[in-house]
C-alpha cells in the first residue's frame, strides 16, 4: 500500500511543478514526471506475489507470473509520452525563438 | 458489413504516411489524396448508418472474440450512437477539407497541414469506434496530438502560446484519464467496457467508484472544456486556422469530450443519482457562464468560441437531466426526449458551429482582421458569406425553421416534463442572450456602415463558398429530423443503445 | 554544433557499432524476451544520435538526412498497415490476424507475423526518434545564423 502512496506523492509532485513553475522547460519536465508516476502506479497494480517475470520458458512447468497486460498498457503509454514530450519541446523552443526568454509571465498576449 | 469497420481507422493512416512520402516529389499531390480519402470515409459512414438499421455489431481485432477459450481481445464496436458519431466526423472533416483547399494555399508547409488532418480524423474515428478503454486512449492521443500541432500551424506568436496552453491542460488531461483506466484495470481485472460493467455489478467499494468517476470526468472535461475547466479553449479556437477552428470546435471537443463521457456513464457505470445532479449542474454552469462571456468579445473567434462553451453546455445538460430521469423511473418518455435532444443538438452544433468558423475565416481571408470594429458593410460585398452567417447565426439562437430551434425546443420540452423548472429557464434565458450577441455579430461584421474601404473586397473563391453553402443547406434540412417519423429511425437507436446498457455488454460480446 | 574531441570521437566510432547490434538483437528476438519494436528501435535511434553528437552537425548534411529518416518512419508505418490489411484477405480474415505459420514455440522464426510487426515497428520507432532530433537541431542552426 505504502508504493501506491508514494506514487501518488510523485504524481503531486509532478502535479505542483506544472501549476507553479514559470520556466517553460520545467513544466514539461514536470509534466513528464507526472506521467511517469502513472506508468510507475500501472506496473505495480500487476503485480501478484511471489510472481516471476512473464518470460515462458518452455522447459519449465507452469508457474506463478505477474501480469503481463500492464507492462504492455506502459510500453505504449511510454512511446505517447515520448510524442507529447517532444510537441512540448518544438513549442517551447519556436517561443523562445519569437519572445527570446522562456519565462511564462512575458508571455502574455492572449487575454479575456 | 463487418469487415469495413477498421477501414475507418486505416484509411486516414495509408492516406496520411503517403502524403509524407509523396509530398515532396509530386507537386499537388496531398490536394488530390486528402479530400478522395475523407469523402471515401464519409461514404462509408453513410453506407454503415443506412446497413446498420438498429442493431449493433461488434468487430474483434486478430480474431480474438473471447470464445473457444481465448481471452477477451481488443473491440471495435459500431452501434447506432456510433454510427451517428462517425457520419458527423466525417462530414465535418469532408468540408473543412474542402474549404482548406483554397484557405490553405498562403502557407508554406501544406503537406504537412493535410496529413495532420488525416491524423486527426483517424483518431476520431478510432476513439468513437473503440470497445475498450486502453484503445480509446490511444486514439484519443492520436487525435489531441495531431491537434497540438494544428492549432500552432501559423507560426505566430498567439498561436503558440495558445498551443502551449492547450498542450500543458490536455497532458495534465490524459494524465488523469490513464489514471482513472489504471485504477479500473485494478478494482475490474480488465479494461474492456463491457467486462467492466459485469464486474461492477458485483460488490465495490462506494469511495473508490466516486473517486474514479470524479478522475473521469475531470479528465474528459477538460477534453470536452465545461467549466471550470474551459480556460484553454478560446486562446486555442481563436488561434487555430478557420478549418482546424470548425474540426475542432465541431468535432473534436464532442468525439473525444461529451460522446466518451456518455458511452462511459451509461454503458460502463451504473447510475447513481449525484452523478446525474454533478453532469447536469457542470451543463447548466457552462450554459450560462459562457453564454455570458461571450456578450464582451470583440474578436470574431473568441466570441464564437465562448459560444461553443454555452451551446455544449446545453448537451451536457441534456444528458444529465437524462440520467436523473432514467433513475426516477416513473418518466421514461421525458428521459427519452432529453436524451434525445441532446444528440440531436450534438448533431446540429457540429454544423452550425462549423460554419460558423468557416465563415469567420472567409472574413479574415479577405479583411486579414478578426476584429468586429474594424469590418462593416460586408452584406453587399460578400454575399455568400453574409447569408450563410445570418443562417447559421440563427440557427444557434433558436430561431424557426432552423435546426436549432428544433434541437432546444426539445430540451426544454424534456426540462418541463421533468419537472426540471429552474434548467427550462435558464436554457430559455440563455438562448436570448446568445440571441443578443449573434445579432451584435451580424450587425458589426455586415450590416454596419463601413469604417474603412471596403469597396475592394470579393467574395471567397469557389472551395471556400461551396463549403459554407453545403453547410448552410444542412442547417435547414435537418430541421427535417425534428419530425418524428425521421427520429425514430434516425435518433431512436441512438438512445436505445444508451438507456439498455445491456445491450452493450450481453448482445455485443456475449458476456 | 562542433563536434566534441578527439578522444570522444574515436570511442563513439568503435561503441556506435556495437549499440545498433544490440538495438537489433531486442527488436529481433522481442516475442521471445522483453523488450521489442519500442525498446529496441529507441536504441538504434541511440546509436545514430551518439553518433551525431560526437562529431557535430557541421558534419552533416542536415536536410538530405531529416528527409532519410522521415521517408523511413513513414514507408515503415505504411508496412505496418498494409501487414494489417494483407490479413484481411490471407489466413483468418480479421483484420490484425496472424496468417504466418507458427512454429514451435521458443525459436526465433515462430509467433507468425509478430517479429514483421516487430521489425516494422522498430525501424519506424528508430526514425521518428532521430527525425525529432534532427529537427531540433537543424531549428539550433538556424536560428543562431
Amino acid at each position: 500500500m505504502i508504493v501506491y502512496l508514494l506514487c501518488f506523492v510523485l504524481f503531486l509532485v509532478g502535479l505542483y511543478g506544472v501549476i507553479t513553475r514559470r520556466n517553460l522547460i520545467k513544466i514539461a519536465i514536470s509534466l513528464s514526471i507526472m506521467e511517469f508516476s502513472i506508468f510507475l502506479i500501472l506496473v505495480l497494480i500487476g503485480y501478484i506475489d511471489q510472481g516471476l517475470a512473464p518470460i515462458v520458458n518452455t522447459n519449465s512447468g507452469p508457474e506463478i507470473y505477474v501480469d503481463p497486460l500492464p507492462q504492455a498498457m506502459v510500453l505504449t503509454a511510454i512511446v505517447i509520452g515520448l510524442a507529447t514530450t517532444a510537441m512540448l519541446m518544438a513549442i517551447a523552443i519556436r517561443l523562445y525563438r519569437k519572445y527570446k526568454t522562456f519565462d511564462i509571465r512575458e508571455i502574455k498576449n492572449l487575454r479575456g | 458489413m463487418d469487415a469495413l469497420i477498421p477501414l475507418f481507422v486505416a484509411f486516414p493512416l495509408i492516406s496520411a504516411f503517403l502524403m509524407v512520402i509523396f509530398g515532396k516529389l509530386v507537386k499537388g499531390f496531398h490536394r488530390f489524396l486528402a479530400p478522395i480519402t475523407l469523402l471515401a470515409l464519409l461514404l462509408l459512414a453513410v453506407y454503415e448508418f443506412t446497413s446498420l438499421g438498429g442493431t449493433s455489431q461488434a468487430y474483434a481485432m486478430g480474431g480474438w472474440t473471447g470464445k473457444e477459450g481465448s481471452p477477451l481481445g481488443i473491440f471495435l464496436v459500431l452501434d447506432g450512437f456510433s454510427v451517428i458519431m462517425l457520419c458527423i466526423i466525417n462530414l465535418i472533416g469532408l468540408v473543412a477539407l474542402f474549404y482548406s483547399l483554397s484557405y490553405m494555399a498562403k502557407y508554406t508547409a501544406e503537406a504537412n497541414y493535410y496529413s495532420l488532418f488525416c491524423l486527426i480524423v483517424a483518431g476520431m474515428n478510432g476513439v468513437v469506434l473503440s470497445g475498450d478503454l486502453f484503445n480509446l486512449f490511444v486514439f484519443l492521443e492520436v487525435s489531441v496530438i495531431s491537434s497540438y500541432a494544428l492549432v500552432a500551424f501559423g507560426v505566430g506568436k498567439t498561436e503558440l502560446e495558445a498551443s502551449f496552453k492547450y498542450q500543458v491542460l490536455g497532458g495534465l488531461a490524459s494524465m488523469l484519464i490513464l489514471l482513472a483506466i489504471g485504477l479500473i484495470y485494478w478494482q475490474c481485472k480488465t479494461v474492456n467496457m463491457a467486462e467492466v460493467r459485469a464486474a461492477f455489478d458485483g460488490s465495490y467499494s462506494k469511495a473508490f467508484y466516486v473517486f474514479v468517476q470524479v478522475l473521469l470526468i475531470s479528465g474528459f472535461g477538460l477534453k470536452a472544456a465545461i467549466i471550470p475547466f474551459h480556460a484553454w479553449l478560446p486562446d486555442a479556437h481563436s488561434s487555430a486556422p478557420s478549418p482546424i477552428s470548425a474540426m475542432l470546435s465541431g468535432v473534436l471537443i464532442k468525439a473525444v469530450g461529451i460522446y466518451v463521457l456518455i458511452r462511459l456513464f451509461f454503458n460502463m457505470f451504473v447510475f447513481t443519482h449525484e452523478i446525474g445532479v454533478v453532469i447536469a449542474a457542470l451543463g447548466a454552469i457552462s450554459m450560462v457562464l459562457g453564454s455570458l462571456l461571450a456578450i464582451n468579445q470583440w474578436d470574431v473567434k473568441r466570441l464564437l468560441a465562448y459560444s461553443s462553451i454555452s451551446q455544449i453546455g446545453y448537451i451536457v445538460m441534456a444528458f444529465g437531466m437524462g440520467i436523473i430521469l432514467l433513475l426516477r423511473g416513473n418518466n421514461e418518455a421525458a428521459a427519452v426526449l432529453a436524451i434525445g435532444g441532446g444528440i440531436y443538438h450534438m448533431i446540429n452544433h457540429a454544423v452550425f458551429k462549423g460554419l460558423l468558423f468557416l465563415n469567420a475565416g472567409s472574413l479574415e481571408f479577405r479583411l486579414n482582421t478578426r476584429n468586429l470594429k474594424e469590418m462593416g458593410g460586408l452584406s453587399k460585398s460578400m454575399p455568400l458569406t453574409s447569408t450563410t452567417s445570418f443562417m447559421a447565426s440563427m440557427s444557434i439562437s433558436g430561431i424557426p425553421p432552423f435546426n436549432g430551434f428544433f434541437s432546444k425546443l426539445v430540451i426544454i420540452i424534456a426540462a418541463i416534463n421533468g419537472r426540471f423548472y429552474l434548467l427550462a429557464a435558464l436554457a430559455v434565458l440563455v438562448s436570448i442572450i446568445t440571441l443578443g450577441y449573434f445579432l451584435k455579430f451580424q450587425r458589426f461584421a455586415f450590416f454596419n456602415k463601413a469604417e474603412k474601404a471596403v469597396e475592394k473586397i470579393r467574395e471567397v473563391p469557389f472551395p471556400m463558398a461551396t463549403s459554407m453553402v453545403f453547410l448552410a443547406i444542412l442547417c435547414v434540412a435537418l430541421s427535417l429530423l425534428a419530425i418524428p417519423s425521421v427520429s425514430e429511425t434516425v435518433l431512436r437507436p441512438a438512445i436505445d443503445v444508451l438507456i439498455q446498457p445491456e445491450l452493450y455488454s450481453t448482445t455485443l460480446i456475449g458476456i | 554544433m562542433e563536434g566534441m574531441s578527439t578522444i570522444v570521437k574515436k570511442v563513439s566510432q568503435l561503441v556506435a557499432g556495437l549499440i545498433f547490434m544490440y538495438g537489433i538483437y531486442i527488436i529481433l528476438h522481442g516475442h521471445l524476451t522483453p523488450g521489442g519494436g519500442f525498446a529496441g528501435g529507441a536504441i538504434v535511434a541511440g546509436a545514430f544520435i551518439l553518433l551525431i553528437l560526437a562529431f557535430g552537425s557541421s558534419a552533416l548534411n542536415l536536410k538530405k538526412e531529416v528527409a532519410g529518416s522521415s521517408n523511413t518512419e513513414s514507408v515503415a508505418i505504411l508496412l505496418v498497415v498494409i501487414l494489417a490489411l494483407m490479413s484481411l484477405f490471407l489466413g483468418a480474415k480479421v483484420f490484425f490476424g496472424n496468417f504466418l505459420p507458427k512454429g514451435e514455440a521458443g525459436t526465433l522464426l515462430s509467433a507468425g507475423v509478430i517479429p514483421l510487426y516487430n521489425i516494422f515497428i522498430g525501424i519506424e520507432v528508430a526514425g521518428a526518434i532521430l527525425t525529432i532530433f534532427l529537427a531540433l537541431v537543424i531549428f539550433k542552426e538556424e536560428s543562431s545564423k
